[in-house]
């Protein structure tokens, strides 16, 4: 298991140590720093090993994560507990930096002493540490016996992450659909590969324990009802319905419950997270088109025109709408011109980088840029990195959309019609690129 | 609240300061200077002097200052034993404290607290705890059990924590099971035959239901402890599946690599035509590939994990070639990874795709990458033969770009391509010349070289280009000297009249003016080839190379069973078995996974009985121990392969079929040979005819596991750095001992001599250190009689030759029990044959025989009549010995076959017949 956990700053300087197992000595803090954060080339792995000892480390900004085992441990779990970990400590002081760390180092001990023992992960769930937490939470002595086993029950239960009696006057849950588009166009308009990677967020602000039920066009349940019901309704939902590839789930969701029925059934944690992360392949609405012509004039000069084309209805609007065309290094000048918005050659990106504020559905913009290059002997041909888009559309290119919420309290007097419900869907691109 | 203050505190007298405000009276101030300590303690600042004061603020009732220095008693109770005694009492007292936040702190911490003496009174109250209503605290007691069984095994035992840790599997609180399993696990680990972890059906049932219940964790604890069990049968392995399959859909990936560990382990147990293995299999990729967008680290872990599950299940992710397609701001280390899947998954279908893919990445900045994309280009062309004329035009028009690197990567891979498709490409050779110049890579200057002597007789200026290699000859690096040698002397046998200065001036230069004694050796063999006889020596340097296989980096099958054993962990990142990176025996139990209905062991089982039968050798007549200098190879192994490597099943009998002169069965697989260098050489019996049984996939172990074997002789001295040794097993009054003739043919004298054994299946090891007086001068050579015995699974000596690096060497002759065994055969089951109208003179049906491991024991020549005897074994272990009679202008041959089985006698003929006349 995880051996130590240490925090450095970006010149290497340990932050926070906490050493979980004796065969970690006191070197293990010193040879992570010669070897990775002092090391000349870029990071070849995020697991290292030294002298028979495995670092593995993620950064945050300028701030180095180690958890440090010389045993043969779950790799994919430390991953995942030092993620946690940063999500924890996040929740409690926002970003993660040199000066909040330092500022709530005794915070950060605390939390490590409760969320990892002996170098075994425990319930790391914020809603539930915050119960008991002594820095920046609840006093100890101020608990009664009764408050002192309701926390240990929620902190070891089977739902660790909701704790019991939450009140709300007006009970109310908000769901984001978040997709984010993912394509890789060739230079001819092929796609090589798409695919949607979406996020259903939710924020609940409800009382008691309630039960709920989502339920979304999903293509095998769809499908299942069609059969049972009558004829033509299956052959209208049919086309609505998307094919999830896979999916995941916050482990509030019954996961038994969905392998057998696929229903997604749960009692969700109080305040924002994410109740499920999609996939899909088929059938994505791509919301822009790339259409790129770069042609190179002589040694010294290129053309670029990049047009663009936005493919959906043309009552919605695109937002935040940027295009980044790659420029080689041996640029000297540019001239843009273009139709919409704002280009602007920035030479420390080695990009040109044209904006656009809003875009209707159905319309097409492009840009035209002369490049001058210098003369140079290098024989290397240029990379010609492709050209990437960002963007934001109201809706989901997936196509997913969300059929129902239930909630379920029988034990206090509201049911599903009292809770005000709210959905919104938000596309955003990924990595969307377009070879040229 | 800010408390980075603390850290900047750099005063003089700054522990006298703590000390007074440590004794203060109030409280704030109390608990100030506590922050303060541990600030110091974290930046390296030595604060034990303060140990008595921190001790004393500890019986106060504020949890958070009690927090505060339990830490500081963590960090320094190991330094202070005396002193941490007086934290005892309050341990014990908080044990008792109403607040079960507060007991579970305390025998937390006291199970940090790696002091002998505390450990004695810590056994009372964990006992307590163990057993406490509050499930916090005994899923905190759970772990402190594994805490001090790693201080003090005995006691655990002594006190019988185990069966209470044992009891806690049945508890009610799903996280007081995942904890127990935790620590039994750990524990069960540093006692492989306990038996600790009695995993029955019943426990199954209670883990696979605390399984849906408990924290993330808590779930990948149970999958992993699950992961160990052995179902009974193929129905129970398929409900256990049915259980786990949930698991794909946890948003945690380590959840997911659990679960797809214990599915692909479970899956051997279910006969492959079962509906639900498919729909297994279906089930698996998706989320394999979710797991793909993740957050770069586990992204990797992934495709680790990946690299493995596509080399023992190819079909689960066969259609998902896209998904590993490289993104432009993927990091390093996923871009490379996402490269070694691809080629993996590479088939007809998507090669295309493919392809274009790779020409992209290969203009990519990074060069490791670059070098990889092209290499891979190399590697479609060998794997997909459809593809090859494709990637070789990709490979020229990336050489075109004139990028160094690339060209010199792009070399190196058609040197390998012109090794799989000889006689086809050879039209660019023209191209590649033209970029002589810019190779300055030892391994593209090599190929370069190779490709230049093979192809000589197609190259006009063949002469030219090598003499200009010659003239930096000795700045060269080896492999580029040894390749250059061998050049010069291909292009001397094919175009004797003008290169005879050329090829004597290599021939000296590797002689006389080297320190190599691999190059001095390869110069004085050619040497004495061409001077003793022209003909033969254009037999061996010209002869006609197997083609190369497909897979060159496929992990050996049995480390990759292991490994698959270790999805998710440490091991399956490295791809290393946990005893390669893990100290003492923790967690270094090697696993295999079950035999079952459909995996290749089982189907020649035979070959793994035969690998049991061990037939004692009786009697000693000569043979040709040649063959075998394959195994004098040790040298060029890496590492961590001479380590004890697991033996198992079929693999290594086929590279001991090949071996053993059909008298294997004493000298066992890994002999000196590196199991871990050998490709994969599973045999493939067929039923029907018998020819099939002896048609192995020969796979003898070539250091670089690249290529099929060839039956080539092998020059023991050349290949041990002068080393030459000889030997053979002989049975003096029931003890093995091992005969050996160590010749010193190097020019320098040789010291230091040690012997080592690698795990074999007879447990053969010597019983004693090897006794050679050392030093050895040149040419002189000694006898050395080695007893051994078969107890020892392997025994390793000290150090080999310092100045000549590895030079151990073992090489076996093996000449045994074949008259031994004729006589023992009864008369009656030999059997005589008549193969007519055989145009073969005896060496080259020796030759022929020999390629289907029938191989020659001795000759002797009676009446102008040679007698050949010969051996062969089929896979299930029945042994056959023949003699054949050759009689120089008589094209019949008579066959006499003896064998314990005299059924097979007639198939043997056939294919005695096949081969010859074929």
């Amino acid at each position: 298991m995880i051996g130590g956990l240490f925090i450095y700053n970006h010149k290497g300087e340990v932050l926070i140590s906490r050493v979980y197992r004796d065969d970690i000595g006191r070197n293990a803090v010193d040879a992570f720093r010669v070897n990775v954060i002092h090391a000349r080339q870029q990071v070849r792995s995020p697991v290292t090993n030294i002298a028979r000892t495995s670092f593995f480390h993620v950064k945050r900004s300028n701030i180095w994560l180690a958890a440090v085992t010389k045993q043969n441990v779950n790799a994919a779990m430390v991953f995942e507990f030092l993620y946690k970990m940063c999500d924890v400590m996040t929740a409690y002081f926002g970003k993660i930096s040199e000066e909040n760390i330092k500022n709530n180092f005794v915070l950060i001990y605390e939390l490590l002493d409760e969320i990892l023992d002996f170098g075994y992960p425990q319930n790391s769930e914020t809603g539930a540490l915050k119960t008991f937490i002594t820095q920046q939470g609840i006093k100890g002595q101020l608990q009664t016996k009764e408050e002192q086993s309701q926390i240990t029950s929620q902190v070891t239960g089977q739902i660790g992450w909701r704790r019991e009696g939450i009140k709300y006057r007006r009970n109310e849950l908000f769901l984001d659909v978040l997709e984010s588009v993912n394509l890789l166009m060739s230079p001819q308009g092929q796609v090589l590969s798409a695919h949607v990677s979406g996020r259903v967020v939710m924020k609940s602000y409800l009382s008691g324990m309630p039960e709920c039920k989502f339920g979304m066009n999903d293509k095998i349940v769809i499908d299942k009802q069609g059969k049972g019901g009558a004829s033509d309704d299956a052959g209208k939902s049919g086309k609505q319905s998307i094919a999830i590839d896979d999916c995941t789930f916050h482990q509030c969701v019954r996961l038994s419950k969905f392998d057998s029925e696929r229903s997604i059934s749960f009692i969700p944690p109080d305040g924002e997270y994410e109740l499920m992360r999609y996939r899909t392949t088929k059938d994505i609405i791509l919301p822009f088109r790339v259409i790129p012509l770069v042609r190179e004039v002589g040694r010294t000069k290129l053309e670029v025109k990049v047009v663009i084309k936005s493919n959906f209805k043309p009552s919605l609007l695109a937002q935040k709408i940027e295009v980044r065309i790659p420029t080689p290094l041996n640029t000297s000048g540019v001239q843009v011109i273009c139709m919409k918005g704002k280009a602007k050659y920035k030479a420390s990106e080695n990009a040109i980088v044209w904006k656009i504020k809003r875009m209707a559905g159905m319309k097409e913009s492009q840009i035209s840029a002369e490049i001058e290059l210098l003369p140079t002997n290098d024989k290397k041909k240029w990379a010609r990195p492709p050209i990437s888009m960002n963007f934001e559309v109201p809706f989901a290119p997936s196509g997913l959309k969300v059929r129902y919420l239930k909630v379920f309290e029988s034990k206090l007097n509201y049911s599903d019609h009292d809770v005000i419900k709210w959905v919104r869907y938000i596309g955003r691109s990924g990595i969307y690129e377009t070879r040229c | 609240m800010t408390d980075s203050k603390y850290f900047t505190t750099t005063k003089k007298g700054e522990i006298f300061e703590l000390k007074a405000e440590l004794n203060s009276d109030k409280k704030e101030k109390k608990k100030e200077a506590v922050k303060k300590v541990i600030a110091s303690m974290t930046v390296g600042k030595d604060v034990s002097a303060l140990f008595p004061d921190v001790v004393n603020c500890m019986q106060t009732d504020n949890l958070e200052l009690k927090k505060l220095v339990y830490l500081y008693l963590m960090n320094y109770a190991k330094s202070q034993p005396d002193m941490a005694i007086m934290a005892v009492n309050t341990f014990v007292k908080d044990c008792e404290d109403p607040n079960p936040l507060i007991r579970a702190l305390a025998v937390r911490t006291m199970g940090c607290i790696r002091v002998d003496k505390i450990t004695e009174y810590l056994c009372e109250p964990l006992r307590k705890c163990l057993k406490d209503e509050d499930p916090y605290v005994r899923k905190t007691a759970a772990v402190c059990v594994a805490k001090l069984h790693d201080i003090n095994a005995q006691l655990v035992e002594d006190q019988g924590f185990l069966d209470t840790l044992k009891d806690l599997i049945s508890d009610s609180n799903p996280m007081v099971v995942a904890n127990a399993v935790a620590a039994l696990s750990e524990i069960a680990e540093s006692h492989p035959n306990s038996n600790l972890m009695d995993l029955n059906p019943q426990t199954m049932n209670k883990l696979l239901t605390a399984l849906n219940e408990c924290t993330e964790w808590g779930q990948i604890f149970i999958l992993d402890c699950l992961a160990n069990y052995t179902p009974r049968d193929d129905r129970e392995s398929q409900s256990i599946c049915e259980r786990v399959t949930p698991r794909l859909s946890h948003a945690n990936s380590a959840v997911v690599l659990s679960a797809v560990k214990v599915l692909m382990k479970f899956m051997e147990m279910l006969p492959k035509d079962l509906d639900y293995y498919g729909t297994l299999l279906k089930k698996l990729a998706p989320p394999l590939v979710t797991l793909l967008s993740a957050e770069p680290e586990l992204q990797y872990v992934a495709l680790r994990n990946i690299n493995l599950i596509v080399q023992r299940r190819p079909e689960i992710l066969k259609h998902e070639m896209k998904v590993f397609y490289v993104k432009y701001n993927d990091p390093i280390y996923v871009k490379l990874e996402k490269l070694d899947i691809m080629i993996r998954l590479a088939s007809q279908a998507n090669i295309a795709q493919v392809l274009a893919e790779l020409k992209e990445y290969a203009t990519e900045v990074d060069v490791d990458f670059v070098r990889k994309a092209v290499r891979a280009i190399g590697r479609c062309a060998i794997k997909v033969e459809q593809s090859a004329e494709r990637c070789v035009s990709t490979l020229l028009d990336l050489i075109q770009t004139k990028v160094n690197y690339v060209v010199q990567e792009a070399i190196v891979v058609i040197k390998d391509i012109f090794r799989k498709y000889p006689n086809k490409y050879e039209s660019v050779i023209a191209t590649l010349c033209e970029n002589l110049d810019s190779l300055d890579e030892p391994e593209a200057r090599a190929a370069m070289i190779w490709i230049v002597g093979e192809y000589a007789e197609r190259i006009d200026n063949a002469d030219e280009l090598l003499e200009s290699f010659l003239e930096g000859f000795h700045d060269e690096s080896t492999q580029v000297q040894l390749q250059l040698l061998t050049a010069i002397v291909k292009l001397f046998l094919k175009k004797p009249t003008e290169t005879q200065e050329l090829v004597q001036q290599v021939l000296s230069l590797a002689t006389q003016d080297s320190d190599n004694p691999d190059l001095r050796d390869r110069g004085y063999i050619y040497w004495r080839l061409l001077s003793t006889d022209p003909v033969a020596a254009k037999e061996v340097v010209l002869a006609e190379k197997p083609l190369i296989s497909e897979e060159t980096d496929l992990i050996e099958p049995t480390l990759l069973e292991e490994l698959i054993c270790h999805i998710g962990t440490l091991a399956s990142v490295y791809h290393k078995p946990p005893s390669a990176f893990v100290e003492g025996n923790h967690g270094v139990q090697h696993k295999g996974l079950p035999g079952s209905a459909g995996s290749a062991e089982s189907e020649s089982p035979d070959a793994v009985s035969a690998g049991a039968a061990t037939e004692a050798p009786a009697a000693v007549i000569p043979s040709q121990g040649d063959l075998l200098g394959d195994l004098l190879n040790l040298d060029l192994t890496p590492p961590a392969t001479t380590g004890p490597l697991p033996h198992s099943g079929g693999m290594q009998m086929g590279a001991m079929d090949l071996l053993g002169g059909g008298l294997d069965s004493l000298m066992g697989a890994g002999f000196g040979a590196p199991p871990a260098a050998m490709p994969p050489a599973f045999s493939a019996p067929v039923s029907g005819s018998l020819y099939d049984l002896f048609d192995l996939d020969n796979g003898v172990g070539m250091p670089l596991g690249s290529f099929c074997p060839p039956k080539t002789v092998w020059l023991p001295a050349m290949k041990a750095k002068g080393l030459e040794i000889s030997g053979t097993f002989v049975r003096h009054a029931g003890v093995i001992q091992m005969e050996m003739t160590i010749t010193n043919k190097a020019m320098s004298v040789m010291t230091g001599f040690a012997i080592q054994f690698n795990r074999n299946s007879f447990g053969l090891a010597p019983a004693g250190p090897i006794q050679v007086p050392s030093p050895l001068s040149p040419n002189q050579n000694i006898e050395v009689s080695l007893p051994l015995n078969t107890v020892g699974p392997v025994m390793k000596m000290e150090p080999l030759n310092n100045l000549q690096v590895k030079k151990t060497l073992v090489v076996f002759l093996f000449r045994q029990v074949f008259l031994a065994t004729w006589k023992d055969i009864p008369n009656e089951n030999e059997s005589q044959f008549q193969i007519k109208d055989c145009h073969l003179n005896s060496d080259a049906a020796s030759n022929k025989l020999q390629s289907i491991n029938i191989f020659t024991i001795a000759e002797r020549t009676v009446d102008g009549q040679d007698m050949l005897y010969q051996s062969m074994k089929l896979t299930n272990g029945i042994w056959a010995l023949a003699e054949l009679k050759v009689q120089a202008g008589n094209p019949n041959y008579t066959v006499s076959l003896k064998c314990r089985a005299p059924e097979v006698s007639q198939c043997v003929f056939q294919s005695y017949e096949a081969v010859l006349k074929n």
